[in-house]
Protein backbone atom coordinates (compact mmCIF):
# COMPACT_ATOMS: atom_id res chain seq x y z
CA UNK A 1 0.00 0.00 0.00
CA UNK A 2 0.99 3.17 -0.78
CA UNK A 3 1.57 5.64 2.49
CA UNK A 4 1.01 9.71 2.21
CA UNK A 5 4.07 10.84 1.63
CA UNK A 6 2.91 14.40 3.14
CA UNK A 7 3.78 13.35 7.01
CA UNK A 8 7.13 13.03 5.54
CA UNK A 9 7.77 17.07 4.99
CA UNK A 10 5.91 20.16 6.50
CA UNK A 11 6.96 23.07 4.00
CA UNK A 12 4.65 25.25 6.11
CA UNK A 13 7.33 25.36 9.11
CA UNK A 14 9.52 27.32 6.46
CA UNK A 15 7.31 30.46 6.99
CA UNK A 16 7.70 32.47 9.81
CA UNK A 17 6.19 31.73 13.23
CA UNK A 18 3.87 34.91 13.75
CA UNK A 19 0.68 33.93 12.17
CA UNK A 20 0.03 37.34 10.84
CA UNK A 21 3.52 37.61 9.61
CA UNK A 22 3.36 33.94 7.93
CA UNK A 23 0.21 35.18 6.04
CA UNK A 24 1.46 38.50 5.12
CA UNK A 25 4.13 36.65 3.62
CA UNK A 26 2.17 34.28 1.68
CA UNK A 27 0.43 36.82 0.16
CA UNK A 28 3.54 38.77 -0.72
CA UNK A 29 5.07 36.07 -1.82
CA UNK A 30 2.12 34.85 -4.47
CA UNK A 31 1.45 38.30 -5.40
CA UNK A 32 5.51 38.21 -6.67
CA UNK A 33 4.40 35.40 -8.49
CA UNK A 34 1.59 36.64 -10.36
CA UNK A 35 -0.44 33.25 -8.49
CA UNK A 36 -3.18 35.69 -7.08
CA UNK A 37 -5.17 38.85 -9.07
CA UNK A 38 -4.88 41.49 -4.81
CA UNK A 39 -8.25 42.74 -6.24
CA UNK A 40 -9.65 39.04 -6.76
CA UNK A 41 -8.81 38.99 -3.03
CA UNK A 42 -10.51 42.37 -2.24
CA UNK A 43 -13.72 41.14 -3.93
CA UNK A 44 -13.61 37.15 -2.31
CA UNK A 45 -13.38 39.32 1.25
CA UNK A 46 -16.15 41.72 0.10
CA UNK A 47 -18.46 38.63 -1.03
CA UNK A 48 -18.36 37.22 2.02
CA UNK A 49 -18.57 40.72 4.14
CA UNK A 50 -21.37 42.06 2.37
CA UNK A 51 -23.07 39.77 0.06
CA UNK A 52 -23.27 36.19 1.75
CA UNK A 53 -24.64 35.79 4.66
CA UNK A 54 -27.43 34.34 6.91
CA UNK A 55 -30.11 36.78 5.61
CA UNK A 56 -29.82 34.48 2.60
CA UNK A 57 -30.79 31.34 4.86
CA UNK A 58 -33.49 33.92 7.20
CA UNK A 59 -34.84 34.38 3.49
CA UNK A 60 -35.46 30.55 3.00
CA UNK A 61 -37.11 29.64 6.26
CA UNK A 62 -39.26 32.67 6.25
CA UNK A 63 -40.60 32.06 2.74
CA UNK A 64 -40.66 27.99 3.95
CA UNK A 65 -42.75 29.39 7.26
CA UNK A 66 -44.74 31.88 5.34
CA UNK A 67 -45.94 29.47 2.41
CA UNK A 68 -46.93 25.55 2.40
CA UNK A 69 -46.11 24.90 -1.02
CA UNK A 70 -42.68 26.21 -1.31
CA UNK A 71 -42.06 24.24 2.10
CA UNK A 72 -42.57 21.31 0.20
CA UNK A 73 -40.68 21.79 -2.37
CA UNK A 74 -37.53 22.79 -0.03
CA UNK A 75 -37.88 19.65 1.43
CA UNK A 76 -37.70 17.74 -1.12
CA UNK A 77 -34.98 19.66 -3.34
CA UNK A 78 -33.83 21.94 -1.56
CA UNK A 79 -30.78 22.23 -3.66
CA UNK A 80 -33.01 23.46 -6.77
CA UNK A 81 -35.22 25.08 -4.77
CA UNK A 82 -32.07 27.56 -3.39
CA UNK A 83 -30.53 28.19 -6.09
CA UNK A 84 -33.82 29.04 -8.05
CA UNK A 85 -33.43 32.15 -5.06
CA UNK A 86 -30.05 32.77 -6.72
CA UNK A 87 -28.16 30.83 -3.56
CA UNK A 88 -26.14 28.71 -4.86
CA UNK A 89 -22.26 28.08 -5.26
CA UNK A 90 -18.93 27.37 -3.00
CA UNK A 91 -19.78 24.93 -0.41
CA UNK A 92 -23.29 24.96 -0.88
CA UNK A 93 -23.57 22.79 -4.38
CA UNK A 94 -25.89 20.10 -2.81
CA UNK A 95 -28.32 21.82 -0.07
CA UNK A 96 -30.54 18.99 2.05
CA UNK A 97 -33.15 20.77 4.37
CA UNK A 98 -34.43 19.33 7.79
CA UNK A 99 -36.82 20.82 9.60
CA UNK A 100 -37.39 20.96 13.26
CA UNK A 101 -40.69 19.55 14.51
CA UNK A 102 -42.29 19.15 18.57
CA UNK A 103 -40.77 15.22 17.74
CA UNK A 104 -37.12 15.98 16.92
CA UNK A 105 -34.32 18.83 16.82
CA UNK A 106 -31.56 18.89 14.23
CA UNK A 107 -27.77 20.33 14.47
CA UNK A 108 -25.64 20.44 12.16
CA UNK A 109 -22.14 20.05 12.89
CA UNK A 110 -18.47 19.27 10.91
CA UNK A 111 -16.70 16.52 13.21
CA UNK A 112 -13.92 16.26 10.58
CA UNK A 113 -13.20 19.63 9.79
CA UNK A 114 -15.73 22.55 9.49
CA UNK A 115 -18.08 22.19 6.58
CA UNK A 116 -20.92 24.61 6.30
CA UNK A 117 -23.26 25.74 3.93
CA UNK A 118 -21.83 29.02 2.97
CA UNK A 119 -24.07 30.94 -0.02
CA UNK A 120 -26.90 30.26 2.67
CA UNK A 121 -25.15 30.91 6.17
CA UNK A 122 -21.48 32.82 5.10
CA UNK A 123 -18.50 32.46 6.97
CA UNK A 124 -19.19 30.08 9.88
CA UNK A 125 -18.63 32.00 13.17
CA UNK A 126 -15.36 30.48 15.58
CA UNK A 127 -17.59 28.43 17.62
CA UNK A 128 -18.74 26.24 14.63
CA UNK A 129 -15.20 25.19 13.73
CA UNK A 130 -14.06 25.24 17.34
CA UNK A 131 -12.16 21.74 18.79
CA UNK A 132 -15.16 21.52 21.73
CA UNK A 133 -18.12 22.09 19.12
CA UNK A 134 -16.20 19.68 17.05
CA UNK A 135 -15.77 17.00 19.69
CA UNK A 136 -18.59 17.14 21.78
CA UNK A 137 -22.15 17.57 20.05
CA UNK A 138 -22.44 14.13 18.46
CA UNK A 139 -21.92 12.79 21.95
CA UNK A 140 -23.80 15.34 24.31
CA UNK A 141 -25.42 17.63 22.14
CA UNK A 142 -28.08 18.18 24.74
CA UNK A 143 -25.03 19.41 27.02
CA UNK A 144 -23.76 21.69 24.07
CA UNK A 145 -27.07 23.08 23.34
CA UNK A 146 -26.74 24.03 27.75
CA UNK A 147 -23.36 25.81 26.91
CA UNK A 148 -26.15 28.47 24.38
CA UNK A 149 -28.91 28.06 27.27
CA UNK A 150 -31.01 26.26 25.51
CA UNK A 151 -32.97 23.29 26.69
CA UNK A 152 -35.01 20.31 24.91
CA UNK A 153 -37.72 18.39 26.25
CA UNK A 154 -36.61 15.17 26.81
CA UNK A 155 -39.76 13.96 24.70
CA UNK A 156 -37.81 15.50 21.73
CA UNK A 157 -35.37 13.40 19.99
CA UNK A 158 -32.09 15.03 18.66
CA UNK A 159 -31.02 14.24 15.44
CA UNK A 160 -27.03 15.65 14.74
CA UNK A 161 -26.16 15.57 11.26
CA UNK A 162 -22.06 15.05 10.80
CA UNK A 163 -21.63 16.99 7.56
CA UNK A 164 -19.04 14.40 6.38
CA UNK A 165 -19.39 14.74 2.38
CA UNK A 166 -20.42 17.96 0.62
CA UNK A 167 -23.82 17.70 1.28
CA UNK A 168 -24.59 20.69 3.07
CA UNK A 169 -27.69 20.90 6.01
CA UNK A 170 -29.39 24.26 6.41
CA UNK A 171 -32.21 23.41 9.71
CA UNK A 172 -35.59 25.04 9.28
CA UNK A 173 -36.28 25.86 12.64
CA UNK A 174 -39.93 25.69 14.00
CA UNK A 175 -41.76 28.88 13.51
CA UNK A 176 -42.48 30.68 16.58
CA UNK A 177 -46.00 31.39 17.98
CA UNK A 178 -47.54 34.78 17.76
CA UNK A 179 -46.50 35.56 14.12
CA UNK A 180 -49.60 34.79 12.46
CA UNK A 181 -49.89 37.24 9.83
CA UNK A 182 -47.10 38.06 9.63
CA UNK A 183 -45.20 38.47 6.12
CA UNK A 184 -41.96 36.57 4.42
CA UNK A 185 -39.95 40.10 5.50
CA UNK A 186 -41.17 40.28 9.01
CA UNK A 187 -40.37 36.53 9.65
CA UNK A 188 -37.32 36.90 8.25
CA UNK A 189 -35.82 38.93 11.09
CA UNK A 190 -36.69 36.05 13.47
CA UNK A 191 -34.67 33.60 12.08
CA UNK A 192 -30.71 33.87 13.35
CA UNK A 193 -28.03 32.06 12.07
CA UNK A 194 -27.66 29.60 15.69
CA UNK A 195 -31.73 28.51 14.30
CA UNK A 196 -30.45 27.30 11.39
CA UNK A 197 -27.46 25.26 12.77
CA UNK A 198 -29.58 23.47 15.48
CA UNK A 199 -28.06 25.49 18.43
CA UNK A 200 -30.54 28.24 19.19
CA UNK A 201 -34.30 28.68 17.99
CA UNK A 202 -35.82 31.06 16.37
CA UNK A 203 -36.57 34.58 17.96
CA UNK A 204 -40.52 35.07 19.73
CA UNK A 205 -41.67 38.45 18.09
CA UNK A 206 -42.03 41.50 20.90
CA UNK A 207 -45.24 41.46 21.99
CA UNK A 208 -47.12 44.89 20.22
CA UNK A 209 -48.33 47.03 23.00
CA UNK A 210 -51.86 46.57 24.12
CA UNK B 1 -5.26 4.54 12.67
CA UNK B 2 -6.58 8.01 12.10
CA UNK B 3 -5.22 11.51 12.26
CA UNK B 4 -5.94 14.43 15.13
CA UNK B 5 -8.69 15.76 12.81
CA UNK B 6 -11.12 13.48 13.78
CA UNK B 7 -11.96 14.31 17.39
CA UNK B 8 -15.47 13.73 17.20
CA UNK B 9 -16.57 12.10 20.69
CA UNK B 10 -13.46 13.13 22.20
CA UNK B 11 -13.29 14.04 26.05
CA UNK B 12 -11.70 17.33 27.12
CA UNK B 13 -12.48 20.39 25.24
CA UNK B 14 -14.65 22.08 28.06
CA UNK B 15 -17.28 24.37 26.98
CA UNK B 16 -18.72 25.83 23.61
CA UNK B 17 -18.55 29.61 23.65
CA UNK B 18 -21.09 31.00 21.78
CA UNK B 19 -20.41 34.63 20.04
CA UNK B 20 -22.85 37.40 19.51
CA UNK B 21 -25.16 36.81 16.04
CA UNK B 22 -23.55 39.80 14.59
CA UNK B 23 -20.22 39.45 15.93
CA UNK B 24 -17.55 40.54 13.35
CA UNK B 25 -16.44 37.12 10.83
CA UNK B 26 -12.73 38.34 10.90
CA UNK B 27 -10.80 39.45 13.79
CA UNK B 28 -7.83 39.80 13.53
CA UNK B 29 -7.64 40.96 10.35
CA UNK B 30 -5.52 38.11 9.00
CA UNK B 31 -7.92 35.76 9.24
CA UNK B 32 -9.73 37.50 6.08
CA UNK B 33 -6.53 37.40 4.49
CA UNK B 34 -5.80 34.02 4.67
CA UNK B 35 -9.87 32.99 3.98
CA UNK B 36 -9.39 35.24 0.66
CA UNK B 37 -5.99 33.57 -0.51
CA UNK B 38 -7.36 30.02 0.25
CA UNK B 39 -10.04 30.58 -1.97
CA UNK B 40 -8.16 32.03 -4.88
CA UNK B 41 -5.19 30.13 -4.33
CA UNK B 42 -7.90 27.05 -4.87
CA UNK B 43 -8.86 28.63 -8.02
CA UNK B 44 -5.76 27.97 -9.60
CA UNK B 45 -7.27 24.47 -10.21
CA UNK B 46 -3.73 22.55 -9.40
CA UNK B 47 -6.30 20.40 -6.17
CA UNK B 48 -9.87 19.18 -5.47
CA UNK B 49 -10.80 19.88 -2.07
CA UNK B 50 -10.40 17.05 -1.10
CA UNK B 51 -6.37 17.31 -1.51
CA UNK B 52 -6.85 20.99 0.27
CA UNK B 53 -8.50 19.13 3.29
CA UNK B 54 -5.91 16.42 3.49
CA UNK B 55 -3.53 18.76 3.53
CA UNK B 56 -5.23 20.52 5.82
CA UNK B 57 -5.46 17.51 8.42
CA UNK B 58 -2.32 15.98 7.79
CA UNK B 59 -0.42 18.84 9.31
CA UNK B 60 1.60 17.28 12.85
CA UNK B 61 -0.64 16.74 15.51
CA UNK B 62 1.15 19.08 17.97
CA UNK B 63 0.43 22.02 15.41
CA UNK B 64 -2.97 21.38 14.46
CA UNK B 65 -3.84 21.13 18.36
CA UNK B 66 -2.06 25.08 18.64
CA UNK B 67 -2.89 26.28 15.18
CA UNK B 68 -5.94 28.62 15.14
CA UNK B 69 -8.32 27.41 12.33
CA UNK B 70 -6.81 29.48 9.82
CA UNK B 71 -3.45 29.15 10.59
CA UNK B 72 -4.26 25.64 9.49
CA UNK B 73 -5.56 26.80 5.99
CA UNK B 74 -2.22 28.94 5.31
CA UNK B 75 -0.18 25.65 6.57
CA UNK B 76 -2.29 23.23 4.34
CA UNK B 77 -2.08 26.02 1.36
CA UNK B 78 1.60 26.27 2.05
CA UNK B 79 2.19 22.62 1.43
CA UNK B 80 -0.13 22.21 -1.12
CA UNK B 81 1.70 24.86 -3.05
CA UNK B 82 4.93 23.20 -2.66
CA UNK B 83 3.45 20.08 -3.18
CA UNK B 84 2.17 20.91 -6.94
CA UNK B 85 5.46 22.98 -7.59
CA UNK B 86 3.83 26.13 -7.72
CA UNK B 87 6.01 27.43 -4.97
CA UNK B 88 9.29 26.00 -3.71
CA UNK B 89 10.59 25.35 -0.64
CA UNK B 90 13.28 28.17 -0.54
CA UNK B 91 10.73 31.08 -2.05
CA UNK B 92 8.97 30.10 1.46
CA UNK B 93 12.40 30.21 3.90
CA UNK B 94 12.71 33.35 2.10
CA UNK B 95 9.73 35.02 2.52
CA UNK B 96 9.55 35.99 6.08
CA UNK B 97 11.99 38.87 4.61
CA UNK B 98 9.17 39.82 2.12
CA UNK B 99 6.94 40.37 4.65
CA UNK B 100 7.48 43.49 5.77
CA UNK B 101 7.67 44.84 1.89
CA UNK B 102 5.16 46.65 -0.04
CA UNK B 103 3.81 44.12 -2.33
CA UNK B 104 5.01 44.27 -5.82
CA UNK B 105 2.60 42.18 -7.91
CA UNK B 106 3.88 39.91 -10.81
CA UNK B 107 2.34 39.88 -14.05
CA UNK B 108 -0.42 37.72 -13.20
CA UNK B 109 0.00 33.61 -14.51
CA UNK B 110 -2.35 32.56 -16.29
CA UNK B 111 -4.20 30.47 -13.92
CA UNK B 112 -4.85 33.03 -11.19
CA UNK B 113 -8.59 34.12 -10.56
CA UNK B 114 -9.20 37.69 -11.70
CA UNK B 115 -11.07 39.76 -9.72
CA UNK B 116 -13.62 40.40 -12.60
CA UNK B 117 -14.12 36.50 -12.40
CA UNK B 118 -14.39 36.01 -8.73
CA UNK B 119 -18.44 36.16 -8.52
CA UNK B 120 -18.11 33.48 -11.18
CA UNK B 121 -16.38 31.25 -9.80
CA UNK B 122 -17.90 31.66 -6.15
CA UNK B 123 -21.42 31.20 -8.11
CA UNK B 124 -20.64 27.69 -9.67
CA UNK B 125 -18.46 26.10 -6.83
CA UNK B 126 -17.54 23.00 -7.25
CA UNK B 127 -20.64 20.28 -7.69
CA UNK B 128 -19.35 16.75 -6.32
CA UNK B 129 -22.26 14.84 -7.64
CA UNK B 130 -21.74 12.67 -10.99
CA UNK B 131 -23.48 10.75 -13.21
CA UNK B 132 -20.91 7.83 -13.78
CA UNK B 133 -20.60 6.11 -10.45
CA UNK B 134 -20.91 2.40 -9.76
CA UNK B 135 -24.47 1.29 -8.65
CA UNK B 136 -26.41 1.74 -5.57
CA UNK B 137 -26.33 -1.61 -2.90
CA UNK B 138 -28.31 -0.23 -0.66
CA UNK B 139 -31.94 1.82 -0.52
CA UNK B 140 -33.53 3.62 2.33
CA UNK B 141 -34.32 1.67 5.37
CA UNK B 142 -31.20 -0.84 4.33
CA UNK B 143 -29.31 -1.68 7.70
CA UNK B 144 -25.82 -0.97 7.55
CA UNK B 145 -22.58 -1.35 9.24
CA UNK B 146 -19.71 0.31 8.33
CA UNK B 147 -16.32 -0.48 8.42
CA UNK B 148 -13.52 -0.93 11.20
CA UNK B 149 -11.47 0.79 11.69
CA UNK B 150 -11.89 4.22 9.91
CA UNK B 151 -9.44 4.21 7.56
CA UNK B 152 -8.03 4.97 3.89
CA UNK B 153 -7.84 1.36 2.11
CA UNK B 154 -5.83 2.65 -0.82
CA UNK B 155 -3.15 5.09 0.67
CA UNK B 156 -1.61 4.50 4.09
CA UNK B 157 -2.35 7.01 6.77
CA UNK B 158 -4.73 8.40 3.98
CA UNK B 159 -7.45 11.28 3.82
CA UNK B 160 -10.80 9.29 4.68
CA UNK B 161 -14.30 10.88 5.66
CA UNK B 162 -15.55 8.06 8.22
CA UNK B 163 -14.75 9.40 11.27
CA UNK B 164 -13.54 6.98 14.05
CA UNK B 165 -16.59 7.61 16.34
CA UNK B 166 -18.81 5.95 13.80
CA UNK B 167 -16.93 2.86 12.71
CA UNK B 168 -17.69 -0.31 12.98
CA UNK B 169 -21.77 0.77 14.02
CA UNK B 170 -24.57 -0.81 12.66
CA UNK B 171 -27.07 1.69 11.23
CA UNK B 172 -30.29 2.39 8.82
CA UNK B 173 -30.11 3.90 5.42
CA UNK B 174 -31.96 7.25 5.54
CA UNK B 175 -31.27 9.15 2.06
CA UNK B 176 -29.74 8.32 -1.40
CA UNK B 177 -27.91 11.03 -2.54
CA UNK B 178 -26.67 9.59 -5.87
CA UNK B 179 -22.95 9.25 -6.60
CA UNK B 180 -20.58 11.81 -5.53
CA UNK B 181 -16.56 11.72 -6.15
CA UNK B 182 -14.51 9.37 -3.62
CA UNK B 183 -12.17 11.52 -1.34
CA UNK B 184 -10.65 8.32 -0.05
CA UNK B 185 -9.08 8.42 -3.94
CA UNK B 186 -9.56 11.86 -4.93
CA UNK B 187 -7.82 13.65 -2.26
CA UNK B 188 -4.60 11.62 -3.71
CA UNK B 189 -4.56 12.15 -7.55
CA UNK B 190 -6.29 8.90 -7.76
CA UNK B 191 -8.93 9.62 -9.43
CA UNK B 192 -12.42 10.97 -8.26
CA UNK B 193 -13.98 6.91 -8.51
CA UNK B 194 -17.71 8.17 -7.73
CA UNK B 195 -20.23 5.89 -5.92
CA UNK B 196 -22.79 6.04 -3.78
CA UNK B 197 -23.56 8.01 -1.16
CA UNK B 198 -26.25 7.92 1.77
CA UNK B 199 -27.09 9.64 4.81
CA UNK B 200 -26.60 6.63 7.54
CA UNK B 201 -28.63 7.72 10.87
CA UNK B 202 -27.06 5.69 13.36
CA UNK B 203 -28.88 5.34 17.15
CA UNK B 204 -26.47 7.67 19.75
CA UNK B 205 -26.65 4.71 21.97
CA UNK B 206 -25.15 2.47 18.85
CA UNK B 207 -22.08 4.80 19.30
CA UNK B 208 -21.65 5.96 22.90
CA UNK B 209 -21.92 4.41 26.15
CA UNK B 210 -23.71 6.93 27.76
CA UNK B 211 -25.91 8.43 25.24
CA UNK B 212 -27.80 11.75 26.45
CA UNK B 213 -31.06 10.14 25.74
CA UNK B 214 -32.12 6.97 23.83
CA UNK B 215 -34.30 9.04 20.99
CA UNK B 216 -30.97 10.69 20.52
CA UNK B 217 -29.21 9.73 17.09
CA UNK B 218 -26.41 10.73 14.28
CA UNK B 219 -26.38 11.11 11.32
CA UNK B 220 -23.72 11.05 8.76
CA UNK B 221 -23.03 10.98 4.78
CA UNK B 222 -21.21 7.84 4.10
CA UNK B 223 -19.86 6.59 1.10
CA UNK B 224 -21.09 3.11 -0.19
CA UNK B 225 -17.28 1.54 0.06
CA UNK B 226 -17.35 2.67 3.74
CA UNK B 227 -20.43 0.09 3.69
CA UNK B 228 -21.55 -3.58 4.14
CA UNK B 229 -25.23 -5.29 4.77
CA UNK B 230 -26.04 -5.73 8.26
Amino acid sequence: MPHDHHDDDHPHSLLPPDPALRVRALETLLLRKGLIDPAALDAIIDTYETKIGPQNGARVVARAWADDGFRARLLSDATEVISEMGYYGRQGEHIVAVENTDETHNIVVCTLCSCYPWPLLGIPPSWYKSDAYRARVVREPRRVLADFGLELPAGQAVRVWDSTAEIRYLVIPQKPPGTEGMDEDALMTLVTRDSMIGTGLARVPARAPE
Amino acid sequence: MSRVHDMGGRFGDGAVVPEAEDAPLHAPEWHKRALAMTVASGALGAWPIDAARRARESVAPKDYARFSYYEKWIAGLADLLVERGLVSAQELRDSGSLAGDTPVPGPLDFRALRASKVAEALERGGPSARENGVSARFAPGDSVRTLRPAANRIVEGGHTRLPGYAAGATGRVLMCHGAHVLPDTNAHGLGECPEPLYAVVFAASELWVDAENPRDEVILDLWQSYLVPA
